[in-house]
């Protein structure tokens, strides 16, 4: 057993950044647990252009922005160690892992950051009745086999999703000579980006189906065709709509899950919103000395949201082994009236400084007030003509505003319409 | 006259962009100037970047992920992936490389976006 | 030396071969899947039945009662997970007291041991989740549950440490009687002839039969589909939930697994394909919405998978056991539906018995009962994996990472014998892929191990046999 100050469970890009800006606030102590060999996590195999413009102010692509944090943390010297899995973490903050090299290790920590992102939706979890073929994946797997591995996942693809992965893959596809017969989305929206239904589909001719699924996938050993169906106001699928497609192959692309198993074994009270954990302005759990950020937190729609966020994290992380830690009593952060989650739920009373709330709303909303209200008055509020489930909303309330967040005894994000 | 969705922002206006005189192109529909723009440069000369990967020799992975330094002309996309077809990069690669130089003339490189380290 | 044919790789063929191996013969397996428990065998309830359901004097009730009891002591020598975790047949309408009370009078009968009839409250007591509306149930101590597929291969390769021979992916189509002997005939053309046969070939065991005997024997395949929920669904229940039976089978369970997931199911529809393994939109509602009357909390937000089995039901609803005529030598066992997995250990024994009187065989004096599983990462202490680690280094490389396999395990089972040859092969045998992902983070990974260890090429590497390969190509 060995004794850490901060342990930071993931080597992408939320862990990357909690750990530059932990050492920039003073904490050398700090180790890095990744368990695929290499630093980065999932923007090694985005190799599509798009991320970076708030941070770096230039388009980058996925695994020229992971290389300039792994620079950063490299220039540091932060230890870090690549093909190790956590195994568990406990509430005391006991970190078992394991890799080929070390064997099992067990580390005492002062400070857990949880960077350990999300995964897909398997198909399992949406209920797709038929076969059990070869030819089913999720976009993220199909991404990992041909930017990473160099084999073709197939030849003739449907797409069930069109969130940005979904969409991202059907022009790789095509990039590499597959055919993409079709974009398949239950919702009568997208959400993915507008950019990217414009250059990965329409550049190429990919039909986008809204309102429909997938209501049975055909084939013997490898997939022959699917059966897609419009869908009612339920989101059921409408008898007589079926459509049958020839293909070999399905992708899917219905949905990012924050990753918490670990976050369970240590009692870290998660919403069943953002399926990640409750934290405070400090990114800290409701478990003493465990943080969270990034997509384990609430999935993001920008990696350079991703970035900011983590750290934040790694320098309140770093504040906290150095004991100071903000303390008392919180005001909660409810999110109402078409905002679906905000992130963090909860504010100390106590510290001065700015607020920056992170949102997601429920629907399409145009023409509408996005505010902070406290106590019955609104404190901020920002005309939007359009919000969408896609896109993450930020709010930034400056220390006036903050001071009154903190001094309230009900905080709510809700959306209000635009009074003509 | 042609039909599209704006990319700038998620409104997503759908802008009929006309474009009879291709030094006058009028563009409606549009919200904010960025979308005028924006329907002004996908009629006349619409750009793409263009990222896939190449295989990687002697390396520590298989693949190198690749970027055209600058966006190409959207029609010539498919010509330009031909251009990757083939080629074998030996490793170390860093970011930055030129990979395929000046690509069907473009004057654009595609160049490496990853660092690969030698086995 | 003598030789038998066993034809069919499921429970009851691996069963068979591994009882037989006791005996001085030489002994083959064929199988037309690519693997072991690729059929029936694969995809079921994993329930070993009390022997309460079947009916009184039947082949089923006699090889279930039996088969029940040998578990323990099986599970251990073979090393494979099962739990006694008993079971409730459940009462929801007081005018089916009735049934309720045969079905106990029955078990009794049977020879089940301490069954007995319990109220509504006692359910809830031991299952607070089980609905308000169950209004009594037969309770069943000696009930329990099983991973059929582990089960089957535990059999398998403690068969094939005996001596037994496997031959996968190829297809007998007929029977011929040869003098004394029985011939074989495969789909490709080649024969195999031996001194007995024995018929474990499941949905096809009728064909089989046809082809040769006088007594002719009709399987239809009964359809069943399922739903599988996530590990943290565990805690719904801890024992094995029946309805009361209809006249389709036992009606849809909500049943615990081995591994702590929970499994609604099977729906019962009588099909003509026997390869049918799809699951259909209104199937698995159906499994759902009754599985919901046993437990009205259950919602799909838990469900990680879905799936299909068929079972091989004889017309004449009991088992068939034994040879199929005086004059030739084959032993049937057709129509090995539920309880079968329950009764195969026993049915093992019988035809094993049965055939080497017939061939009056000795004893292989080298059998060893013994068969040790894969360690399994997952359920060992701190200690033991720092040992298993220092020991074999991949045991410290974790794959799947949901059910904590690592790569130790998978390329073990690769290697041993009646190894794993594909994806579903090595997931069946380390649980590899099976967790909440479904396999999103590992199959690329367990895919590399399977080509390296296989020497095969990353294109060569299939979900679940031939036609099944994942990948069609290189990235060029």
């Amino acid at each position: 057993m060995s004794v850490k100050n901060l342990i930071i469970i993931g080597g992408g890009p939320a862990g990357l950044a909690a750990a530059k800006s932990a050492y920039d606030a003073g904490e050398r102590d700090i180790l890095i647990l990744e368990r695929e060999d290499k630093l980065g996590g999932i923007l090694n195999q985005c190799i599509h252009n798009g991320f970076g413009l708030h941070t770096f102010k230039e388009e980058l692509t996925g695994p020229e922005y992971a290389a300039r944090y792994v620079d950063e943390v490299l220039k540091r010297g932060i230890e870090y160690k690549l093909g190790t899995t956590v195994l568990s973490i406990d509430k005391n903050r006991r970190v078992t892992c394991a890799n080929e090299k070390d064997g099992l290790l067990v580390y005492d920590a002062k400070a857990i950051i949880l960077a350990c992102g999300c995964r897909e939706r398997p198909r399992g979890a949406i209920n797709i009745a038929g076969c059990r073929a070869a030819g089913i994946f999720s976009a993220g797997t199909a991404q990992k086999l041909i930017n990473i591995d160099g084999y073709m996942p197939g030849k003739e693809v449907v797409i069930l999703g069109s969130g940005d992965i979904g969409l991202i893959m059907a022009r790789r596809m095509t990039f590499q000579g597959a055919k993409v017969k079709a974009v398949v989305e239950l919702m009568p929206y997208s959400s993915g980006l507008n950019r990217n239904i414009v250059q990965c589909l329409k550049d190429f001719d990919i039909p986008l189906l809204f309102s429909h699924t997938v209501v049975e996938i055909k084939g013997k050993g490898r997939v022959s065709s699917v059966v897609i169906a419009e869908v009612d106001k339920n989101l059921n699928p409408i008898k007589g709509t079926e459509q049958e497609i020839k293909c070999d192959t399905l992708l899917l692309s219905v949905g990012l899950l924050p990753e918490n198993e670990l976050s369970k074994m240590a009692d870290v009270k998660l919403s069943p919103v953002t399926g990640g954990a409750v934290v405070d302005d400090d990114m800290m759990t409701e478990t003493d000395g465990i943080f969270a950020c990034g997509n384990v937190l609430h999935v993001h729609d920008l990696v350079d949201f991703v970035s900011e966020e983590s750290e934040w994290a790694g320098a309140r992380a770093a504040a906290y082994i150095k004991g100071e830690k903000t303390g008392g009593e919180c005001v909660g952060i409810e999110a109402t009236d078409g905002v679906r989650y905000v992130v963090p739920q909860f504010a100390h009373r106590e510290g001065e400084g700015t607020l920056k709330l992170k949102m997601r709303v429920g629907n399409v909303f145009r023409n509408v007030r996005l505010c902070v209200n406290c106590d019955g008055e609104d404190v901020y509020s920002k005309k939007c003509m359009i919000v969408t489930p896609g896109e993450m909303e930020t709010i930034t309330l400056n220390e006036k505003q903050t001071r009154a967040l903190k001094n309230c005894k009900k905080a709510v994000v809700c959306l209000k319409a635009v009074e003509k | 006259m042609k039909e599209m969705i704006c990319i700038c922002c998620p409104m997503g206006c759908r802008l009929t962009v006309d474009d009879s005189d291709i030094n006058n192109v009028k563009v409606s529909g549009n919200t904010c100037p960025r979308g005028e723009k924006y329907g002004k440069e996908e009629v006349v000369c619409p750009k793409r970047m263009v990222t896939s990967v190449v295989r990687v020799r002697g390396g520590n992975v298989a693949m190198l992920s690749v970027k055209t330094k600058e966006a190409i002309e959207k029609s010539k996309i498919f010509d330009a992936l031909a251009t990757l077809k083939g080629v074998v990069v030996d490793a170390p690669v860093n970011i930055g490389d030129t990979v395929v130089s000046d690509v069907l003339g473009t004057g654009v490189d595609f160049i490496a976006t990853k660092n690969v380290a030698a086995k | 030396m003598k030789k038998v044919l066993i034809i069919g790789a499921g429970v009851v063929g691996c069963s068979v071969a591994r009882e037989l191996s006791r005996y001085d013969v030489q002994i083959t397996v064929v199988e037309k899947a690519n693997d072991v428990a690729c059929g029936t065998s694969k995809a079921n309830s994993g329930v070993v039945h009390g022997g309460f359901d079947a009916k009184p004097h039947s082949y089923k009730a006699w090889f279930n009662v039996r088969g029940n009891e040998m578990f323990d002591k099986l599970s251990k020598e073979l090393d494979f997970p099962f739990k006694r975790n008993g079971a409730y047949v459940l009462c929801f309408d007081e005018s089916k007291w009735g049934d309720l009370k045969k079905l106990y009078d029955q078990g009794v009968e049977n020879g089940v041991k301490g069954i007995k009839v319990v109220t509504g409250d006692e359910v809830r007591q031991r299952e607070p989740y089980v609905s308000q509306e169950v209004k009594g149930a037969l309770w069943c101590p000696s009930s329990g549950i099983v991973s059929p597929y582990e089960m089957t291969i535990a059999y398998a390769e403690n068969a094939a440490d005996n001596g037994v021979e496997f031959i996968f992916e190829k297809t007998v189509v007929s029977l011929k009687r040869n003098g004394s002997k029985m011939t074989a005939v495969f789909e490709d053309g080649d024969e195999i002839i031996a001194d007995a046969i024995v018929n474990c070939a499941g949905l096809h065991s009728d064909e089989l039969n046809n082809t040769v005997s006088d007594k002719k024997y009709n399987i239809v395949p009964r359809k069943g589909e399922y739903m599988l929920l996530d590990k943290t669904a565990g805690y719904l229940t801890s024992t094995t939930l029946f309805q009361l039976p209809t006249a389709m089978g036992k009606g849809i369970l909500v049943v615990p697994s081995v591994h702590g997931n929970i499994l609604l199911g099977p729906t019962a529809v009588d099909i003509e394909d026997k390869e049918c393994k799809d699951t259909t939109y209104d199937g698995l509602a159906e499994a759902f919405d009754k599985a919901r009357i046993t437990m009205p909390s259950l919602t799909k937000k838990q469900v990680i998978t879905q799936f299909t089995g068929l079972r091989a039901h004889a017309d004449a609803g009991d088992f068939v056991v034994g040879w199929a005529g005086e004059e030739f030598p084959l032993y049937n066992l057709i129509g090995i539906e539920s309880p079968g997995l329950t009764a195969a250990p026993a049915l093992a024994v019988q035809a094993a018995e049965d055939v080497a009187d017939y061939l009056a065989l000795g004893f292989n004096d080298k059998f060893d009962p013994i068969r040790k599983g894969i360690p399994c990462f997952a359920t060992m202490t701190e200690k033991e994996r720092a040992e298993i680690i220092k020991k074999n280094p991949l045991y410290g490389r974790i794959v799947c990472r949901c059910e904590v396999v690592t790569e130790g395990e998978i390329v073990d089972s690769i290697n041993r014998p009646v190894g794993a040859k594909d994806l579903d092969g090595v997931k069946r045998r380390t649980r590899a892929g099976m967790g909440r992902c479904q396999s999103g983070f590992c199959s690329e990974r367990v895919m590399e191990i399977i080509a390296r260890e296989r020497g095969i090429d990353m294109t060569e590497v299939t979900k679940s046999g031939k036609g099944s390969e994942i990948l069609v190509g290189r990235v060029e």
